[in-house]
């Protein structure tokens, strides 16, 4: 799960973390209040809270030394699509803005802890260059990015501070804060069940002090039961509308851009599944494993959400029943295909765990399913059907647009 | 011969008296896999399927002699399960359960660092030495008895490649899946050393997708040190980056964990890769062609 820069900001600061002053806000009004606090004197700084990196180059980070600029970057901001490289093409929509102090900087690092899942335990990656993306340094120059292991069990250790203080070659006035500032994002991250603390960029200030000018904060998942405080910080409005609706249902779905649907059992199958609809020329339209354990509902879930993807024209059902019974599949979409009724057409493969229960149900069940013999077969097939399925469209709507134009002319 | 398990395994099923533990029991018993028992905390001293249960791991070994054990225990229980069976002995572990934290694991692996138990998974369909023992949630009756042995990181997929190469006639020495989870004990390389090690192995095919460097890591160690041919396949060559495909450990950043870095790395290791899912078999028969042990890996022989 990912949270906004504004509330990393607000758990950091609650584990001591140096943090800049700042409030949040969803109105322009409300940002040109909050720019009070800092002008005239000082100026602040406007930023878009999406969960995104790189949204200062897309134009969501903006510095305002008056009221005037302060309302006139916050109404451009507030609303609009920022898209960034993280974001895909159509961006995403600015809900909140952080108000908060411009901080002159001497110097920018980067600083972030991370799973170290080779050991079982943690890293310090820590950077001297700060300020770009650490994808971007990892890439051209690898040897700048130093690499402290952290273990999960005994947590932070002095030692590994002063390594990093090495490392950034910060200097020697600022090692007490920078190893307190360590041993509380360790703590946080260790709490917390994070998979990523990260502050990029870690500022000198001209003062001579330590301050986290940007935070970002991931949390694994698997570890959010333990965690309901963390579950207020989730905004559903960052998510995308489909895979929000799966992960109430429990379906692990990720949206893409192409238009075959895929409904497949096992993450690593549907990843190939994924990968044999391309090498046929076709494109997936998502990745979703319904699980181990899928009920008739959840097939039926997973239905109504692929269908709801307009660019969708044929769905492949590949299953390969483990704990996963084919019967059981094959009623959840004999019941879905029922209830639906959806237009596009519906390739099935069945094989596994009752493999051939499951194949005379769906061919009891009258429906126009098609049958697969194996995945290269569905995989065609699939391709074929969305081929035939969109020509069809195309043709109907000549022949609607056709008739309209005769109806104008009688 | 096989790797880890065969028919002297003797199996407890940690979590037996749940849904998932009772319907899989039933089906490894089926199999012919000895099951001596299963643990429930609360319930020792009751019996399902004819099995006696016992409260804790150390009971059930004491009383069966049990050597392996397969965990079906909710995500929030799984990690203590894993150390109760690591302290009572037991030598193969298999954890069946998909969703434990990451840091539970992280301290699950610090805590086994030196131990002489071997763990399998989590978030793994399990391990098979066909027609002798299977401990987990596979199909069966899609495999063969033979002499390529199978690792991957996926459940599914595993059974693609598995009944890929039943069909051809090729039967499989040990089937393992190390599961999708990032922190885990068993990794690709100690599985191809077993297989490399096991004189019954003849070939092995390995399953990998994106995410993380362990691919990368068998291609050095199959250059390196193997002798026996490998067949491949890497899952989500058409994934895109910076998200979490199902399992938490496939998800390609800051350009690492690539399909296309890992399926150049094993060519490079002289591995026969498959483009495509539906070729593994195919793969793998091209493999031990060319090593000229074609004949020798028909099942049956």
């Amino acid at each position: 799960m990912k949270i906004h820069e504004y509330q990393a900001k607000e758990l950091m600061a609650a584990y001591g973390l140096p943090v800049p002053s700042g409030i949040v806000t969803d109105t322009v009004e409300g940002a040109v209040e909050a720019a009070r606090a800092y002008l005239p004197d000082k100026a602040c700084v406007i930023k878009a809270q999406v969960h995104s990196g790189g949204r200062g180059k897309a134009g969501g980070v903006k510095l305002a030394r008056t009221a005037e600029e302060t309302e006139q970057y916050a109404r451009q901001i507030i609303g609009m699509q920022l898209v960034t490289k993280q974001t895909g093409p159509a961006g995403k929509t600015v809900h909140k803005v952080l108000v908060t102090e411009a901080v002159e900087a001497e110097k920018e690092y980067y600083l972030s802890i991370a799973g170290d899942n080779e050991n079982g335990g943690l890293l310090i990656i820590a950077s001297a260059e700060g300020g770009t993306e650490i994808e971007e340094i990892a890439k051209e120059r690898p040897e700048a990015i130093a690499r402290i292991p952290v273990s999960a069990t005994e947590g932070f250790k002095r030692y590994q501070g002063v390594q990093t203080v090495e490392a950034l070659g910060i200097p020697e006035a600022n090692e007490k804060e920078l190893i307190s500032l360590l041993s509380g994002m360790v703590k946080l991250y260790l709490e917390k069940d994070c998979s990523l603390v990260e502050i990029n960029p870690l500022v000198l200030t001209k003062e001579g002090h330590l301050l986290c000018l940007d935070a970002k904060i991931n949390f694994d998942d698997n570890a959010l039961y333990r965690h309901p405080e963390l579950m207020e910080l989730r905004d559903i409005a960052e998510e995308d509308p489909k895979e929000y609706l799966a992960s109430q249902s429990d379906l692990n779905y990720i949206s893409l851009d192409g238009n075959i649907g895929c409904l497949v059992n096992g993450a690593g199958l549907a990843m190939a599944t994924m990968d044999i609809i391309k090498s046929f020329g076709g494109e997936p339209a998502n990745f979703l494993d319904v699980g181990g354990g899928a009920t008739a509902e959840k097939v039926k879930a997973a239905f109504g959400i692929l269908l709801s993807d307009a660019n969708v024209q044929a769905i492949f059902i590949n299953i390969f029943g483990g704990i996963m019974k084919c019967d059981i599949i094959a009623e959840g979409v004999v019941t879905a295909v029922r209830e639906i009724a959806p237009k596009v057409p519906i390739i099935v493969r069945l094989e596994g765990t009752n493999a051939e229960k499951g194949k005379q149900i769906l061919e009891e069940s009258g429906m126009a399913i098609i049958p697969a013999s194996d995945m290269a077969d569905g995989a065609r097939k699939a391709v074929e059907a969305a081929g035939r399925f969109a020509e069809e469209n195309r043709q109907k709507a000549e022949c609607a647009k056709a008739g309209e134009k005769e109806g104008e002319t009688a | 011969m096989s790797i880890l398990v065969n028919k002297e395994t003797k199996v407890i099923v940690q979590g037996i008296t749940g849904r998932q533990g009772k319907f899989h029991t039933e089906q490894m018993l089926s199999y012919g896999t000895r099951i001596a028992g299963g643990v429930t905390p609360g319930k020792g001293g009751q019996e399902i399927l004819g099995l006696p249960v016992f409260n804790t791991v150390w009971d059930a070994v004491q009383a069966t002699g049990a050597d392996a054990s397969v965990i079906y225990v909710p995500p929030a229980y799984a990690a203590d399960s894993i150390l109760e069976a690591a302290d009572a002995g037991i030598r193969v572990i298999v954890c069946i359960t998909e969703g434990i934290p990451v840091l539970d694991m992280c301290r699950v692996k610090q805590y086994l660092k030196g131990k002489s138990c071997t763990l399998i998974g989590p978030n793994c369909p399990g391990i098979i030495t066909p027609d002798e023992c299977k401990i987990g949630i596979m199909p069966g009756y899609i495999h063969r008895k033979g002499h390529v042995g199978v690792v991957s990181r996926s459940g599914t997929l595993t059974y693609e490649a598995v009944k890929q190469l039943s069909d051809r006639g090729i039967g499989q020495s040990t089937v393992v899946g190390i599961g999708g989870d990032p922190v885990k004990c068993t990794g690709f390389v100690d599985i191809l050393r077993a297989f490399e090690e096991d004189p019954d192995t003849f070939a092995v095919v390995m399953n990998g997708e994106i995410g993380g460097s362990g691919e990368e890591e068998a291609a050095e160690f199959i250059r390196d040190h193997m002798t026996k041919p490998v067949a491949a396949f890497i899952g989500g060559q058409t994934a895109p980056a910076g998200k979490r495909m199902g399992h938490a450990g496939a998800i390609i950043s800051g350009g690492k964990g690539t399909a296309a870095g890992k399926i150049a790395a094993l060519r490079e290791a002289g591995v026969e890769v498959a483009m495509t899912p539906d070729r593994i078999g195919e793969a793998l028969v091209l493999a031990v062609q060319k090593a000229g042990i074609y004949e020798k890996c028909l099942a049956g022989k």
